[in-house]
């Protein structure tokens, strides 16, 4: 069974798995409406709850999820691609604050 | 069109429920108040733990309470030498038209006397209460709070998104959605600004989110940090992290926001969206949106949390679902078939918005079969606020 990856809002450009995958795995993409927009290769291995690239990026292109912009790639970003802080950097906050806070 | 069968009030609300309420106005009539409400079919008891003098964020909140359409009649429950009287409360609701008494323990001989009067006034209210009928009303009338509590990964991904789903065709029919916790909005103050219906609006979100940021950094700390939680998680940006929690309160443009502090005390003046500048904690978070105006409660929670409200149905939606399977007694909704593909994002929010429709006209929701009465008012602290220019 192919793993599955949720697409939250239909304008985003990376969805969620839902399971870990591992490379080469196949991950199918479900829309909001449930329907199957993409089946893509797992190009990493991307835990559960993180986001895979359902279209190549560039580098200084927008990142989209909730329908929102949520940051920008920081390199160019192939479609099946783990998308986290080694590739996405926030809008708003600069990168060096990662990972330091305490509040949940 | 949607329907749903409420209890229409003389204010021209509708309630849910039919509650009698017991305030204190201070935790020292807290006991009586507790005792009489004990003795009458479907009265509350509340009370805060703010002192006796005149808080207005405390005042608006207990008097927005007892305005709330799901509350039938009021009786205040009093000790007699406090600043905040009963008499000032029961003033401020009776412009709803409900029944409304008062007992002062002081006053009235005791707590043996004042517990006898206070049942007897209020047996009296339950009685004219029950005589309410439940008639169809247009969604319109429906104000729906959303809140998260106890959040983990699948909140942002399934719980959150769903209730966004059902907020927004609530919204499409008329109805209303206030969704709170300012702190959760943290870096997306340029998304929401975008989303508010003008130029005003869009700036009160830039000013609610730097308040809170400013009582954040006054404590030390930095609220547009990640946790490593967070990035383990799968959460990457401030923005990623704080828009899985509005997500609930949908995609619809932003009405205004909503003041609940010592200045001011606000409710929603249409429908739509609102947001309301509350606290993080959950149950007043609930409590203070309720205080606004709102007659149900769609909770998300992934670990599992178990809280009701006192005059407020809650909706317990999860999607997790090794959480409904462990805690179904408390989850009314599993959204974690999200995860696996079997069900689409948008018919879950379809059954959410199905589920609350029901709770709306009668259903018990499980938190209010398990008797849960969960009530807190939250106030800010006068001396920083007064240090941060808050308040006078």
């Amino acid at each position: 069974m192919s793993h599955k990856a949720i697409q939250i809002d239909e304008e985003d450009n990376i969805a969620t798995v839902t399971s870990d995958t591992q490379d080469n795995e196949e991950v199918e993409v479900l829309s909001p409406e449930g329907k199957v927009i993409i089946k893509t290769k797992s190009l990493d291995s991307i835990p559960f709850g993180h986001k895979i690239a359902l279209q190549n990026l560039k580098k200084g292109d927008k990142v989209v999820k909730y329908g929102e912009v949520i940051g920008v790639a920081s390199k160019d970003i192939r479609i099946g691609e783990w998308i986290h802080i080694n590739n996405l950097e926030s809008s708003t906050v600069p990168a060096s604050n990662l990972g330091k806070g305490e509040a949940a | 069109m949607t329907e749903f069968y409420g209890f229409e009030r003389q204010d021209g609300s509708v309630g849910l429920r039919n509650h009698l309420l017991v305030i204190a106005p201070i935790d020292c009539s807290f006991e009586p108040a507790k005792r009489i409400a004990a003795q009458v079919e479907g009265a509350v008891a509340v009370t805060q733990y703010y002192g006796c003098g005149i808080n207005e964020m405390v005042l608006n909140n207990l008097v927005g309470t007892g305005c709330n359409p799901n509350v039938a009649g009021v009786l205040l429950v009093g000790l007699g030498c406090e600043t905040l009287t009963s008499e000032l409360i029961a003033e401020r609701i009776a412009s709803t038209g409900k029944p409304l008494d008062i007992v002062i323990c002081q006053r009235d001989g005791g707590t043996l006397k004042t517990i006898e009067d206070g049942v007897r006034k209020l047996r009296k209210i339950a009685q004219e209460a029950s005589e309410a009928k439940r008639e169809p009303f247009p969604l319109n009338k429906l104000i729906l709070a959303v809140e998260c509590g106890g959040s983990d990964a699948t909140s942002g991904l399934a719980a959150n998104p769903a209730v966004g789903v059902a907020s927004d065709l609530l919204i499409e029919e008329g109805g209303t959605v206030i969704i709170s916790e300012p702190q959760e909005m943290t870096g997306t103050e340029h998304i929401l600004a975008q989303r508010a219906i003008n130029e005003n609006v869009s700036k009160k979100i830039y000013e609610m989110i730097s308040r809170q940021e400013q009582r954040m950094k006054a404590m030390g700390v930095d609220s547009r940090f990640m946790s490593k939680g967070n990035i383990d998680g799968g959460l990457t940006t401030i923005e990623e992290k704080s828009l899985g929690a509005i997500r609930k309160g949908g995609t619809k443009p932003i009405q205004g926001v909503l003041e609940n502090n010592r200045k001011a005390f606000d409710k929603p003046t249409c429908n739509g969206l609102w947001i309301q500048d509350g606290t993080g904690w959950d149950v007043a978070s609930v409590t203070h949106m309720v205080a606004a105006g709102a007659q149900i409660v769609a909770f998300t929670t992934g670990r599992g949390s178990t809280v009701g409200h006192a005059i407020a149905p809650v909706l317990k939606i999860t999607g997790n679902p090794e959480t409904y399977a462990r805690m179904e007694d408390n989850m009314d909704i599993n959204a974690g078939t999200i995860l696996d593909g079997s069900e689409s994002l948008n018919s879950v929010g379809e059954r959410i918005f199905n589920a609350l429709v029901e709770t709306a006209s009668g259903k018990m929701t499980k938190a209010e079969a398990l008797g849960y009465k969960d009530f807190a008012i939250f106030s800010t602290d006068r001396i920083s606020e007064r240090m941060l220019g808050f308040c006078d």
